[in-house]
């Protein structure tokens, strides 16, 4: 479950907020009651100031903007297939910090976006985990073919001090229900891509009522293990060798918000290879907290 | 050294910001005040906000329930934020969305 608070001041502010509590329960031994921990994990408590159609200043703890899963794609009424890309936890999480961060049109046929970063916290706590880091995201936006591209620069201040870097790629054809999405990323921990493809089946001409609410998805994607021990990027939650992963899953809309997802994933490496099989429904609903008034 | 280096990075991104705020609103083409003040059609602006809807959100979701105008004034703030949408794309989608 991931609540998410919203909470505007006036015109120009906004603080907001989502936690994660994640329940991993089992049967001991094959039979009893399932029981397990529930992981709790604050992804982001912000406050956000809207200087000008340009601008807009964050102070807090915020989504690190580094490519475009961790920010936009991550929540799970969004994504199209339910587990992670392989080099999702290279350069993400989340910083504790100050960004500054816009989108504007540089003309009639393309915006532009940034985000500028520091985080200036290194926290090891499981919850609120954090490093010391500064980076910056810069994307190029052309809403007539739908087309985004951008790159991505993080620079670790503590530790390794290392740089990772990478690129992010997505068209959405006009003409086509087909959303396509990539991304690269390189650290010192190793880097890698994956591919996306989302096509929802409302142009097949038999099972209307049904096809318009249904929608494939493949994913192929790749790892490569950087300069760390095998021990290393499993606590980074990394492969721990360099993996080949290809998904398909099968998403289908009941209604807005209840999505019911499945998935089947074959993941090859000298580690072994193994089958990932995923089964989901995913609920999103909202409700306010407070007086709504009639503006 | 590299403190100052991206103390650098930043002054310039919020004197880009701030000097790109100043430019006079009346040089711009396509804006949502253009569209209003000269079209002043609330089809139009209707017809805009949804296309806008489609190219900014529509990457990464389908169209969300009908929420009273203020809660989705809030959601689109958030949204505004999050997918670092334009502010003419932000008012035009409000629009939309609130119709």
């Amino acid at each position: 479950m991931s609540p998410v608070l919203l909470l505007p001041i006036g015109d120009r502010w906004l603080i907001e907020s989502r936690g994660e509590f994640e329940g991993d329960f089992r049967r001991t031994g094959g039979t009893g009651a399932y029981a397990g921990p529930v992981n709790k994990h604050l992804d982001y408590f912000e406050l956000d100031y809207i200087a000008n159609r340009y601008l807009t200043v964050t102070t807090g703890r915020f989504l690190t903007p580094f490519g475009i899963f961790n920010e936009r794609l991550y929540p799970i009424w969004i994504r199209s297939l339910q587990p992670d890309p392989l080099i999702f936890p290279i350069a993400t999480g989340s910083s504790d910090g100050a960004m500054l961060r816009g989108g504007f049109p540089l003309n009639a046929k393309a915006n532009m976006n940034y985000a500028a970063y520091v985080s200036v916290t290194s926290i090891g706590l499981g919850g609120v985990g954090s490093e010391r880091l500064a980076g910056g995201r810069m994307g190029f936006f052309l809403p007539g073919p739908r087309i985004e591209a951008g790159a991505s620069w993080q620079k670790l201040l503590q530790d390794e001090r290392s740089n990772a870097f990478g690129f992010h790629f997505a068209w959405q054809p006009v003409r086509l229900p087909l959303n396509l999405r990539s991304e690269y990323a390189r650290s010192f921990q190793g880097s890698g891509y994956w591919i996306e493809g989302a096509y929802r089946l409302t142009q097949v001409p038999f099972w209307q009522k049904a096809m318009r609410h249904t929608e494939i998805a493949a994913r192929a994607q790749q790892f490569f293990i950087g300069q760390i021990s095998y021990n290393d990027a499993q606590q980074y939650g990394l492969p721990g060798v360099s993996t080949r992963e290809g998904d398909l899953g099968l998403n289908y809309y009941l209604h807005d918000g209840l999505k019911a997802a499945a998935s089947y994933g074959r993941q090859f490496s000298s580690d072994g290879n193994l089958n990932l099989w995923t089964v989901g429904l995913a609920y999103r609903f909202a409700f306010p907290l407070g007086r709504l008034g009639t503006q | 050294m590299k403190a100052t280096t991206i103390a650098i990075v930043l002054s310039v991104l919020v004197l880009v910001s701030l000097g790109a705020a100043a430019t006079p609103p009346g040089k711009k083409v396509n804006t949502v005040a253009a569209i209003v003040t000269n079209t002043d059609n609330a089809d139009t602006m209707r017809v805009q906000g949804e296309l806008r809807f489609r190219t900014n959100c529509g990457r990464c979701h389908a169209a969300p329930h009908k929420f009273p105008p203020r809660m989705m004034a809030t959601i689109i703030r958030h949204m505004r934020v999050r997918a670092t949408i334009t502010d003419e794309d932000m008012r035009l989608i409000l629009f939309y969305v609130t119709q």
